[in-house]
């Protein structure tokens, strides 16, 4: 676990539009209002050993909606995202500065509890990493550490709810105690979600999500994130420039561990306030 | 100006094929190395059971004569049958199935039955009371150069002079073997006698337990040893030099040969405790120490083998670092640590040196009853058998290899079958 990379080639996959019943407008207006603000990062710096992976990054993260982080390989985004809960404790010589607030409570202060934080953060990775036990235990493991459900029938219901809010219950429903490894890819990632969503947190994080997906299974998980941001606050890093135009309202481009430019999604991808922003999203580079 | 970059290629020339006919060589070659280091393998291995069994089997098989013994009741009472005359009613034995003979020729004949004849005759009795009074065959081992006659060693052709039998003796055998006397038979005392100075009555059975005993201490010491060790220094440990040292240790100490620990444990555990010559409780804990690196660098491998997708999804659900080890890790790694494990514990059954050096070498007539009773264990009953002058323990010697061998192979299969148990399960 010494070294992670930190975001990883190409967005395979990603190219088709995601069937989302919203058009790209609706989705994206600039005169909506706007939400209150689940996490704000402030200064915040980040070392690995000697290197230096982030700059003095500030940024808004607004509850009930989706932050699209975007960002050539190896800009930060990734980094930042780990930031929000503490995954970066567990790489080795890892450092952090600045400040990082969740509902105004900063969470890099000594003395925080980084379970409790992980259970209100909660991450989707790259790859769909279910554990190789049954979808119920994958699903049911959140619950159980934390103590959420008080009988078996309660733990039940968080599995059947999380499920359908995962929009995988139909699929599974029949062989809840098959191993989750043996779903298809898309079919892991949404388990993945569901294992998530089961402890009900307040801000999820999602690390490309659909990068290793093929364009069906990215369509439905395009489509569950806009459904799950009705609820959660959601923070996404994806290489894929057209599924942060599609799942965002709010689009912050990293490079070279900068945050270059944050804005809403439409302005971001229309009217550009950077060079650097506008020659990433043109394909200029990147 | 072409550069060579730029330049068209001639794929089906002669040059090219040539070129790729080199390579299919070089494949061709490293497939045969291989098959054939494999085949010699195979072969050494193969050449090692043959001789092992060409000369072992004699020790899974054993003559006996069955005597007639008539338990005169004035002799034995039933109620104490430890306190018969059982000498004289074994000679009162041997004068019915050689009458004729006297004084000399008589104890000569005698010498054809195994020297502790009469205390089988009494376990018989103990075993049975109510043999008092009847009489009846009893099978007596014969002696180890009678053994020998009758499983082919001792060539009765050569000339008189130069046999270990003399005519005379050979010819009272034979008398036996024409009344139908003469039984060979499965030699269940190689598994349930224990060692004795006489080949027809020595068995591994002390060995077996001495072993089990020492085994049985190795495991519980150096498994719940080796695992904490691992999952502190692949979990928890922080990466500095005090860390690296350790970690240096234990490499080395996987490397250091079996003998220095034979003589820690006699500076150690004899000198300095006090603790018992001979006892498995001692052998157990030199074993271990043996064991531990084993075990420590295995599980070590096999901690690093979960993949890191796992502790992020449990980390990111909220688990805490015991929670990703106890719930995830582990598991996960646990055929693989049991694989080591018993790897680790079939390595300390076949080791010899340190258990020499704490006089697990001794010459013990029974099984031991605890930790810290005398013992010997297989290999080093091997040994002593090895160094044994009567031409039965050769074939013993054999014999008790292949026993330690059928442990091993059913060690090793235990591993496998609980590794491919263990992974299917989840």
């Amino acid at each position: 676990m010494k070294t992670r990379e930190m975001a990883t080639g190409q967005d395979e996959g990603n190219g088709t539009p995601a069937s989302s019943g919203r058009s790209f407008a609706e989705n994206q207006r600039l005169d909506r209002e706007p939400n209150p603000l689940k996490a704000t990062a402030r200064d915040v710096c980040v070392f690995y050993g000697e290197k230096q992976a982030l700059f003095d990054v500030n940024l808004d993260v607004e509850d009930r909606s989706v932050t699209a982080l975007i960002g050539p390989s190896g800009c930060g985004k990734s980094t930042f995202l780990r930031c929000l809960n503490r995954m970066n404790d567990t790489i080795a010589g890892t450092r952090v500065t600045g400040r990082i607030e969740l509902d105004g409570r900063d969470i890099y202060e000594p003395g925080l509890d980084v379970v409790e934080l992980r259970a209100r953060v909660g991450m989707v990775f790259q790859k769909p990493n279910p554990f190789p036990k049954s979808i119920f235990d994958n699903v049911a493991y959140g619950a159980r550490i934390h103590g959420l459900a008080g009988d078996k029938s309660d733990l039940e219901e968080i599995v059947s709810t999380s499920l359908q809010k995962a929009s995988l219950w139909n699929e599974v429903k029949d062989r809840l105690h098959e191993p989750g490894t043996g779903l298809s890819g898309g079919q892991q990632q949404r388990l993945c979600i569901a294992r998530a969503i089961a402890v009900s947190p307040e801000l999820i994080l999602m690390d490309e999500p659909a990068s290793a997906l093929d364009p069906i299974a990215t369509a439905k998980i395009e489509e569950l994130i806009d459904e799950l941001k009705e609820n959660y606050c959601i923070v996404i890093v994806t290489h894929s420039m057209q599924q942060a135009a599609r799942v965002s309202q709010r689009t912050a481009f990293f490079h070279l561990g900068n945050l270059v430019e944050v804005g809403p999604t439409e302005q971001i991808f229309t009217n550009p306030q950077d060079q650097r922003t506008l020659d990433y999203i043109t394909g200029r580079f990147g | 100006m072409s550069s060579i970059a730029d330049r068209t290629h001639d794929w089906s020339g002669e040059a090219a094929a040539a070129r790729r006919r080199r390579r299919y060589a070089a494949d061709r070659r490293l497939r045969i190395y291989g098959m054939s280091a494999i085949g010699i393998a195979i072969l050494l291995l193969g050449i090692l059971v043959t001789t092992l069994v060409f000369t072992g089997y004699r020790g899974f098989i054993q003559t006996t004569i069955s005597l007639p013994v008539t338990f005169d009741a004035e002799l034995v009472d039933a109620r104490s049958p430890t306190e018969g005359n059982y000498r004289e009613i074994l000679s009162r034995s041997i004068e019915q199935l050689f009458p004729g003979l006297e004084g000399p020729a008589l104890r000569r004949a005698g010498q054809i039955l195994t020297n502790n004849a009469q205390f089988l005759l009494r376990s018989a009795v103990y075993d049975d009371p109510t043999l008092v009074g009847r009489t009846v065959d009893v099978a007596i081992p014969a002696s180890d150069p009678y053994d020998q006659l009758n499983k082919g060693i001792i060539d009765r052709d050569l000339p008189e002079n130069r046999r270990r039998l003399n005519d005379e003796q050979i010819s009272l055998f034979e008398q036996l073997e024409e009344d139908g006397r003469v039984e060979t038979r499965f030699n269940w005392g190689l598994f349930f006698n224990a060692d004795s100075r006489f080949p027809e009555l020595a068995g591994l059975a002390g060995a077996i337990v001495g072993s089990f005993f020492a085994l049985l201490v190795c495991f519980l010491i150096s498994v719940p040893m080796g695992v904490g060790a691992a999952v502190y220094l692949e979990e928890f440990a922080p990466k500095n030099r005090w860390t690296e040292l350790v970690e240096v240790n234990i490499n080395n100490l996987a490397a250091v040969p079996s003998i220095v620990f034979g003589l820690l444990g006699l500076a150690v555990f004899l000198g300095w405790f006090g603790m018992p010559r001979s006892a498995p409780l001692v052998g157990g804990l030199v074993l271990s120490l043996m064991t531990l690196p084993t075990i420590i660098i295995v599980t070590r491998a096999s901690l690093k083998a979960v993949p890191p997708s796992i502790r992020e999804a449990a980390l990111g659900v909220g688990a805490s670092r015991h929670e990703v080890i106890m719930h995830h890790v582990l598991p996960l790694a646990l055929p693989g640590i049991l694989t080591g494990t018993i790897i680790g514990l079939a390595q300390a059954l076949g080791e010899t040196a340190p258990l020499l050096l704490i006089g697990m070498n001794a010459f013990i007539t029974s099984p031991p009853g605890g930790l810290l009773s005398s013992s010997t264990a297989l290999p080093t009953q091997i040994f002593i058998w090895a160094d044994s002058p009567e031409r039965g323990f050769v074939a013993l010697t054999s014999a008790g290899i292949l026993v330690l061998l059928g442990f091993l192979i059913v060690m090793n299969g235990i591993a496998i079958f609980l590794r491919q148990r263990l992974e299917k399960s989840w």
